[in-house]
């Protein structure tokens, strides 16, 4: 299925506007199609094409407030879903913290959103990377597992205040984890607007070392551990840390990690982060659900709590404006200098993890995560790797390890929309251990 | 469905397209589903949204590898192109194969199905709805430490009609309803939650608007919102091993993560690995795995009135089942598909599902059970000398084969000599679960069995919630890891 393109969405969102008697009114639509292909012990098992579309309308009266969804983008199905939301709004009661659907504020921006590589990869092309993943791994007599997806996409935000936004946009992501022998595991992904850049043998191969490096582990007994955190790891770390509380809803209401330390320096002085959604190097999107353009919003610079993400709502109960993060995300962490095996050589008794698996929140204001470790953990002791290790469950707070971080990797990895380097963190607490 | 086209000629054309272009087997899902959700938080509606969604999903089968694809336009032109896309991705998905996808057979069905509902809930009025919710909201409201509250309900309604090319055509229909209220209190840097009737969503049931009314979320309120008060200045839960009584919301969990998923067959032979995980349950321990003591039993029944893992045939055309997954202590089934079960030389037990027309469906929970025992809660507690009783879930974690597990909850009380007593804070709980299943010496009984609606279970690439059931009543664990708060 083709994308719609801009007039024509631009035409079906002014069928709602036209036809809506709400005091305002927004609308959006997405259109669009994706495919996945999902592989395991080296077979394609489930493989997708999708399409689809959708449209939301909100509807507005006075402080009162409702909106609906479909799929149905026909002329006559827009103007049934006004007439829904506009007799739901109506039975609405005000919402006083209510002020006003966002006025447009600047001029959105371009960006690098769009790749006719990705926009033209076929079954066939996923399937032969699959099979170049499954020849890394059957060099280690392993197998190979993960799912390369493709997302081409376009949306389109208007509202009766003047907000006329529009983008199209494409995403690629190929993850793969090796199982080998003796127990090992490995996992390594790549993710970008254009697929052409995603190289499936070297995926393959990086997944592949990692599971043939992890094989025979050994019980690490719990406690605290100096720890590096490959990329993977802190992309995982910053998705749970944004869960604790760098939304300003949670910073409202007094339950963000946050709250009260705005300004202070919480984290180490070699932590940046920070939320960018024109960055190129993230899968750039120029606005949000509202379609206000996405600013650069500092969470932490220089180890200072800075900011937290606002939609029109959150910012409007403060008189401010909004940042453009009523939905969506692009978090960074900024690089330092330092490379893996440099802080490999520096540990003295430590353990590097490649990713996090199921961790969740323990304590919001500490942003306490508890977790797995998963698809590679290793000991290492007096600067060297000395043996994998099965997998660790640990119980840390994110805040207090940024607040520890003693060095910063120089190569960044996107990894599942965030952008993040190594680090090397000077303690993290392991609580237990598991069989594998 | 729809008055526009004759839904069975177009599943046939469909159908026959896709045979036409080679399909082995082919089948064809049509669903429409319509979703309402209020939700007020701190006394304001936040968030009233009602949004439906229709289309339609073809899968097909050729030289042993899978192809799916699917549109929101049910139309010829649509219908016809679809089937053509699922035989192309099929094609390609077999050119990586080790061996081929063979389906346990199964018995061809015809029919219509409808769940029982009394009151619609899409017709009850708004106002009463946010009324309801309102009433029940002020009331958590009224101690000043609450600072943020939410009251809300959900509603879906599905219908869905599944054709195959063996013939089978099934059009079943179902509504489900929940709500729920929560109470938070802050003071300081303390943060505490209270919810009712549960903490992950509130409570569920593939019924109408009546099981909402039944919550008595008004009456409920009161003691929620105390409860969140009262845990500010409550003592940490103590860490080291003790005897834990487990109840509500968070036993349904604990038979979730570590019963539920490993036994899911398609984890079990890998098809997981790269996301969710693989399990320890692996075939080699069926019918003879000591899973947990002679205390645990527990099934998988999708025949369970008013159950969210309830249906008449799943999106294979399988009928629903119910069979032991844990018996006397001893593990005895697994949730399984066509594909998986021929594997293990059985019929499919019928448990592949999708959330909507647009996913292909996999292996899912239906209601996955702890069936009672024999104590009262009263004995339970009273049998107690000292230990800890938690309740509803506050966060959770478990390893990929669904082994080493660290659960937190609510709330928690002291138990001495055989009495409840204070409140603790900040209950974190781990184990393995073998050995956690294994020290469980008593259930309660049927009187304090309650079937829990989970419709937010996460599986699958594109992400899919299912909508599961968990019969659990409060049960006792011997010597279980506490963790200390972090």
């Amino acid at each position: 299925m083709k994308l719609l393109g801009q007039e024509k969405l631009r035409s079906l969102m002014q069928v709602a506007l036209s036809h809506s008697s709400a005091d305002q009114t927004e609308v959006n639509i997405r259109t669009g199609n994706s495919a996945l292909t999902r592989f395991a012990n080296s077979t394609i098992h489930q493989n997708m094409g999708f399409e689809n579309y959708s449209v939301g309308v909100r509807a507005v009266f006075g402080k009162k407030i409702a909106s609906g969804s479909g799929n149905d983008i026909s002329e006559q199905g827009i103007r049934d879903l006004v007439d829904k939301v506009i007799a739901i709004a109506r039975h609405q009661d005000e919402n006083p913290d209510f002020v006003s659907l966002p006025e447009p504020v600047e001029r959105i921006p371009q960006v690098e959103s769009y790749s006719q590589a990705t926009d033209d990869m076929t079954a066939e092309d996923r399937a032969n990377a699959v099979r170049q993943i499954v020849i890394e791994s059957d060099r280690i007599g392993g197998t190979a597992a993960g799912s390369y997806n493709k997302n081409v996409h376009e949306h389109g935000v208007m509202n009766s205040l003047g907000v006329d936004s529009y983008y199209q946009g494409t995403s690629a992501r190929l993850t793969c984890v090796v199982t080998g022998p003796d127990g090992g595991f490995g996992y390594a992904q790549a993710h970008g607007v254009d697929s052409s850049h995603i190289q499936p043998g070297a995926i393959g191969a990086e997944a592949s070392a990692r599971a043939y490096e992890s094989r025979n582990p050994i019980d690490a007994p719990p406690g605290d551990y100096e720890c590096i955190l490959l990329p993977y790891a802190v992309c995982d770390m910053l998705y749970d840390l944004r869960y604790a509380g760098m939304g300003a809803m949670s910073y409202q209401e007094g339950h963000s990690f946050m709250c009260g330390k705005m300004g202070q320096k919480i984290v180490s002085e070699k932590v940046s982060i920070w939320d960018d959604g024109r960055d190129p190097r993230t899968i750039a999107t120029p606005f949000d659900g509202e379609g206000i353009a996405k600013q650069h919003v500092d969470i932490f610079k220089n180890g200072v709590a800075s900011g937290v993400l606002y939609g029109s709502y959150t910012a409007h109960r403060e008189g401010k404006k909004s940042t453009g993060h009523s939905g969506g995300i692009n978090l960074v962490m900024g690089p330092g200098d330092a490379t893996i095996p440099e802080m490999i050589a520096s540990t003295k008794r430590g353990i590097m993890m490649t990713r996090f698996h199921y961790a969740n929140i323990t304590h919001l204001m500490t942003a306490a995560v508890s977790g797995m470790t998963r698809d590679g953990t290793f000991l290492i002791e007096d600067g060297k790797i000395i043996s994998p290790v099965k997998n660790l469950r640990f119980n840390q707070s994110i805040v207090e390890a940024l607040a520890n971080v003693q060095m910063v990797g120089k190569d960044l990895v996107l990894d599942d929309g965030i952008l993040a380097p190594a680090i090397k963190t000077s303690k993290f607490t392991f609580l237990s251990g598991t069989a594998f | 469905m729809t008055d526009s086209i004759d839904v069975k000629h177009f599943c046939e054309k469909v159908l026959d397209r896709a045979k036409a272009l080679g399909a082995d087997y082919a089948d064809i899902r049509i669903v429409r589903r319509d979703n309402e959700s209020i939700n007020l938080r701190t006394g304001k509606v936040e968030y009233l949204d009602q949004s439906s969604s229709y289309g339609f999903g073809v899968r097909a089968l050729i030289d042993g590898a899978w192809g799916f694809a699917c549109s929101p336009s049910v139309s010829d032109e649509a219908g016809e192109r679809i089937a053509g896309e699922a035989v192309n991705i099929a094609r390609a998905s077999a050119r990586v194969k080790v061996k081929d996808v063979k389906l346990a057979p199964v018995e061809v069905h015809e029919g219509s199905f409808k769940t029982d509902w009394k009151i619609d809930p899409f017709d009850v009025p708004l106002d009463e709805k946010i009324g309801y919710l309102r009433d029940a909201d002020e009331v958590l409201r009224q101690d000043a430490k609450v600072k943020v509250t939410d009251s809300f309900m959900e509603f879906y309604k599905f219908n869905q009609v599944f054709a195959s090319t063996e013939g089978a055509y099934i059009e079943q229909k179902k509504v489900e309803s929940g709500a729920g209220i929560s109470a938070t209190a802050i003071e300081g840097s303390e943060v505490q939650t209270r919810s009712y009737p549960g903490s992950f969503g509130g409570d569920y049931s593939a019924v109408g608007y009546e099981f909402v009314q039944s919550l008595e979320l008004i009456e409920h309120a009161e003691q929620t919102a105390r409860e969140a008060v009262a845990l500010l200045d409550a003592p940490v839960c103590p860490a080291g091993p003790n005897t834990l009584i487990l109840q509500g919301s968070i036993l349904a969990l604990q038979v979730h993560e570590s019963c539920g998923h490993p036994i899911e067959l398609d984890r079990v032979f890998g098809m997981e690995s790269s996301f969710a995980g693989t399990s320890f349950l692996t075939p080699e321990k069926l019918n003879c795995f000591r899973y947990g003591s002679e205390a645990v039993n527990i099934t998988a029944d999708a025949t369970l009135p008013g159950g969210l893992g309830s249906f008449y045939f799943d999106d294979e055309g399988v009928p629903g089942q119910r069979f032991n997954v844990v018996e006397e202590g001893i593990f005895k089934g697994y949730l399984s598909s066509r594909e998986t079960a021929i594997q293990l030389g059985q019929h499919s037990t019928g448990a592949m599902r999708a959330d909507n027309w647009n996913r292909m469906p996999i292996i899912r929970m239906t209601n996955i059970n702890l069936l009672p025992g024999d104590w009262s809660f009263d004995e339970l507690i009273a049998d107690t000398p000292d230990g800890i009783y938690a309740a509803d879930i506050k966060s959770w974690s478990i390893d990929d084969k669904r082994l080493n597990f660290l659960f937190g909850t609510e709330i928690a009380w002291e138990i001495k000599d055989g009495s409840l007593g204070r409140i603790l804070k900040n209950p974190i709980y781990s184990g393995m679960t073998p050995e956690f299943w294994g020290s469980c010496d008593a259930v309660c009984g049927e009187d304090d069995w309650h079937l829990y609606g989970i419709p937010n279970c996460g599986k699958g690439e594109p992400a899919q919630l299912a909508h599961v059931g968990h019969g659990v009543a409060p049960a006792r664990f011997n010597n279980v890891r506490m963790e200390g708060a972090k």
